[in-house]
């Protein structure tokens, strides 16, 4: 077998000063490999605890579902863990916890995950059974009926017993005219009850395969035990030949929308604005950067733009907040929440973001504000070194979703290289009405049937 | 220099023995100034995580002032000395630095991330923060309109009623019957003056355990424990007798329009120091601790696909031990998994483990010890919990030990010591369907 050199990224201090102390590190020292049956590997080194974070990446999410069958990407993740023609029904997990291990996985829009933490000699183990699973799922008929009441109970706890959750289910619909991204990762509830072991296992055969996956492993190891046990486990599965990529495409959005819920159980009434942006993979500049420094300057912290203007000036909320999501295949989000304080209506406070939108596009950013923005962003990252499983996942989601390991480790010096212009081009070019859906969330009206 | 006034006891093996490195210990730094810390040197990134925990907590709370804890605890980061709330974030963003205050049932915690340089301006504000807070008028009303409107979300969502029913059922008048965040009536209630006297309650050094993770020397941090700490109040005594729990079984029924009724339920448990403790552990992790390998999961998921998520949990407060569990399913199935989780705890009361389930939980619980400490802030955490706790400095080394010393007698007896199916008091909140046993045994209670 050909076996690549790994490419080590060297780690860059942040400051000099920081560098003098005791050699540490501000940024973890990551390699990566890749098989000959196409499977992408990066190994993230953290030698502080005798663990390992074993993650396995499928670019398949509930934006590749076909048509009618919302919710089969996160019902095949469950399914996932029936065992396989090795594995007894029922024992892929015990097995884990019986070597001292936890795992788990996660769906979403544009990929589904496995990963199992534990002790750093069990790693040949755990990575064994998730290569056996990948092509030798064992999902049996007396599974299917008992494992889809477990997703229909979760899809009740996540969402249908909270308000808030179907409002947010509501507002996707509205935001994303065609894509894929409008509908919910766990499914519409009546297109969960009718899905099967066939619509499963046609996800499962399409889908699971080493060319389309992502290998992810991080702490107290080295790239070379990591190549020698995926050479082992992994290298032997076959690629697949994969499906085009054929999901639907987002129309140019002509007209701002808007959207009103009301519910008996509100308590506390909302309002949120969330306007289409770029993400980090369809951005070709650095808008996904500006933007994410632009949420920080509107609301880093209580002096920030908008928390100072509806919490402190104008007492009009009692908490508020906006946000930038881009680690997204197709595209990203920025957006606007606000909850209204005493008697201030939903519309006032949408009109104060309105009014606070025209003067950021009027007047611009300071260098100041830039300055504060970047630096907070760049110390986040440092803290964020500390958790081995969020550096695993952030490493995971942005490859997966088409990002280039390096454009992960160079992620500092672009947010540094961004200028107001740069901010400020963003922000002209996102904050947009047509590309924006409003919404109320509120109390039903006195005497209105719930 | 005040080095040679450094006491310094040191745990003989490694906290995370298979790194076998010499700076992964844990030390025990008692400043000049008499305040002790537990302290985890690590430099594999430039930043040091300290961890406060201030005994009492909501316990403080008077009655009719119930909230004042948490309120005050809110209150610390929105002005402290000649800082307002804006000032105090811009010094610290200046350091990017964090410090995070919270209000528990037993304690109150404080949290504080720094870049390793800018450790002692960061615990020169901190300083600040716990001995000049100015509570002013406007913060007050700010932060009380925040949590009065948490208060009001909260009374919509179906776990957080459970949770505060049960709690209002089975402890009766005593401080732990009502939510740390207080009531809305309580909560409106509080003056500046309460705030004020709550403060002066909850900080002060004899109730300080302090667990330190990072980039820091014994010697560098016992200097500034001394100039961050010294000037704090002595502290006020913590009321530690066990208070009364409710311990006959029983029923409540909270109607809300949900289709997924959320159920909360448990009976007396054990406290932390119980000798008891381990063996307890041991067994709740196969009946309903062990995630989706537990008795509980494998009947009520796994077999019969009636939730999500089904759970037990061990419970040790400071004045009362818990055992408790729950469990989220659509309205019409309530009733089977109640039963079915009834018939768990029974059969775990009658019979205890097999030895191959013993050997399961002793190899999942000793081999994944480990996971708890993979990072800075989880070793802080645990630093500071087996202070509370008070375990010794050496437990990490001993742990597994005690895991492995268990015998199926040892659950066996525990599991009939602690496991009572017919006095879990049970709390449903939604609009749960054919629970007419449990009617009948609610009648029984109240009539």
């Amino acid at each position: 077998m050909k076996r690549s050199i790994p490419k080590v990224f060297a780690a860059l201090a942040i400051t000099a000063g920081l560098a003098q102390a005791g050699g540490a590190q501000a940024e973890p020292v990551v390699s990566d490999f890749t098989l000959d049956n196409g499977m992408r590997a990066v190994v993230i080194e953290d030698h502080r605890a005798p663990v390992v974070t074993h993650m396995v990446w499928y670019k398949v999410g509930s934006a590749d579902e076909p048509p009618g069958k919302t919710g089969i990407a996160h019902y095949l993740e469950h399914l996932m863990f029936k065992g396989t023609e090795k594995i007894a029904p029922g024992q892929f997990s015990k097995i884990i916890a019986e070597n001292g291990g936890e795992d788990n996985a996660f769906t979403s829009r544009d990929y589904t995950a496995y990963f199992q933490r534990i002790a750093k000699d069990r790693l040949g183990l755990v990575m064994g059974m998730e290569a056996d699973r990948m092509r030798n799922v064992n999902i049996r008929q007396e599974d299917i009926v008992a494992e889809r009441d477990v997703v229909i109970e979760e899809r009740n706890s996540r969402t249908d017993s909270d308000p808030a959750g179907r409002f947010r289910e509501q507002f996707n619909a509205a935001l994303y005219l065609n894509h894929a991204y409008g509908k919910p990762v766990i499914g519409w509830r009546e297109e969960i009850e009718s899905l099967d072991r066939d619509d499963a296992l046609a996800m499962y055969e399409r889908f699971y395969a080493p060319n389309n996956a992502i290998l992810i492993v991080a702490g107290d190891v080295t790239p070379d035990e990591v190549r020698a046990l995926a050479d082992e486990h992994y290298a032997p599965i076959e690629s697949v030949e994969l499906p085009d990529n054929d999901r639907a495409t987002e129309p140019p959005h002509l007209a701002e929308r808007r959207l009103v819920m009301r519910d008996p159980r509100v308590a506390q009434p909302r309002m949120s604005r969330v306007y289409l942006a770029s993400s980090y993979v369809t951005d070709e500049g650095n808008i996904a950067e500006s933007l994410s420094l632009l949420s920080d300057i509107l609301s880093g912290g209580p002096s920030r733009r908008l928390n100072k203007m509806l919490t402190l000036d104008t007492d009009l909320a009692l908490y508020a907040g906006a946000y930038y999501s881009g680690m997204q295949r197709d595209a990203g989000e920025f957006g606007f929440y606000a909850a209204p304080k005493g008697d201030t209506t939903l519309t006032e406070l949408e009109g104060a973001i309105d009014w606070m939108i025209d003067e950021l596009l009027d007047k611009g950013i300071t260098e100041e504000e830039l300055a504060r923005a970047k630096k907070a962003a760049i110390a986040s990252q440092i803290f964020a070194a500390d958790s081995q499983f969020s550096l695993a996942r952030r490493y995971g989601a942005a490859l997966t979703i088409g990002l280039e390991l390096d454009e992960v480790q160079n992620w500092r010096e672009r947010v540094e290289a961004v200028t107001v212009d740069d901010v400020m081009n963003a922000a002209r070019a996102v904050l947009v009405p047509e590309r924006s859906v409003t919404g109320y969330l509120m109390k039903t009206k006195q005497g209105a049937k719930g | 220099m005040r080095t040679l006034a450094i006491a310094a006891f040191t745990a003989c093996l490694a906290i995370l023995p298979a790194t076998a490195q010499d700076e992964s210990r844990i030390t025990e730094v008692v400043s000049p100034g008499g305040i002790t810390a537990w302290l985890v040197e690590e430099s594999a990134i430039p930043i040091v995580t300290m961890n406060i925990e201030f005994d009492g907590g909501a316990r403080f709370d008077e009655p009719g002032k119930e909230g004042a804890i948490n309120l005050t605890a809110a209150l610390i980061e929105e002005g402290a000395g000649d800082m307002d709330n804006l000032q105090f974030a811009a010094a610290l963003e200046e350091l990017s630095s964090s410090i995070g205050f919270g209000a528990g049932r037993d304690g109150f915690t404080v949290s504080v991330s720094s870049l390793a340089e800018n450790i002692a301006p960061t615990l020169d504000i901190l300083r600040v923060a716990l001995t000049e807070p100015t509570f002013e008028a406007d913060a007050v009303e700010r932060v009380r309109q925040q949590v009065l409107s948490g208060l009001r979300s909260s009374a919509n969502d179906p776990q957080s009623v459970a949770g505060k029913r049960w709690f209002a059922e089975v402890f009766g008048d005593a401080s732990y019957a009502t939510p740390v965040s207080g009531t809305t009536e309580t909560v409106e209630a509080l003056t500046r003056d309460d705030l004020v006297a709550a403060f002066d309650k909850m900080v002060g050094r004899s109730q300080m355990k302090i667990g330190v993770v990072g980039d820091i020397n014994a010697e560098t941090l016992a200097t500034l424990m001394d100039d961050t700490f010294g000037s704090l109040p002595e502290g006020t005594a913590v009321e530690i007798e066990p208070v009364e729990i409710r311990e006959q079984g029983g029923l409540v029924v909270v109607e809300m329009d949900v289709p997924q009724s959320a159920v909360v339920l448990g009976h007396k448990g054990i406290m932390r120091n119980d000798e008891d403790f381990i063996p307890a552990y041991v067994m709740n992790y196969v009946l309903g601790g062990g995630g989706l390998t537990s008795r509980l999961t494998d009947e009520v998921r796994e077999k019969n696909g009636l939730a999500y998520s089904v759970y037990s949990y061990l419970h040790p407060l400071d004045r009362a031990g818990l055992y408790m569990g729950g469990v989220a399913t659509a309205n019409e199935r309530v009733a089977k998994s109640l039963e079915l989780i009834r018939q768990e705890w029974a059969r775990m009361a009658e019979g205890g483990l097999t030895e191959a389930e013993l050997e399961s939980a002793k190899k999942y619980l000793t081999g994944a010890y480990a996971l708890r400490f993979d990072s800075n802030a989880k070793v802080a955490r645990f630093l500071v919990g087996a202070q509370a706790a008070n375990l010794p400095i050496d437990y990490i080394d001993t742990r597994n030990g005690l895991v492995e010393a268990v015998t199926v007698e040892d659950v066996q007896r525990v599991a009939q010591r602690l496991l009572k199916p017919d006095d879990l008091f049970v709390v449903v909140v939604g609009k749960p369907e054919g629970l007419k046993d449990a009617d009948s045994l609610l009648e029984g209670i109240d009539g």
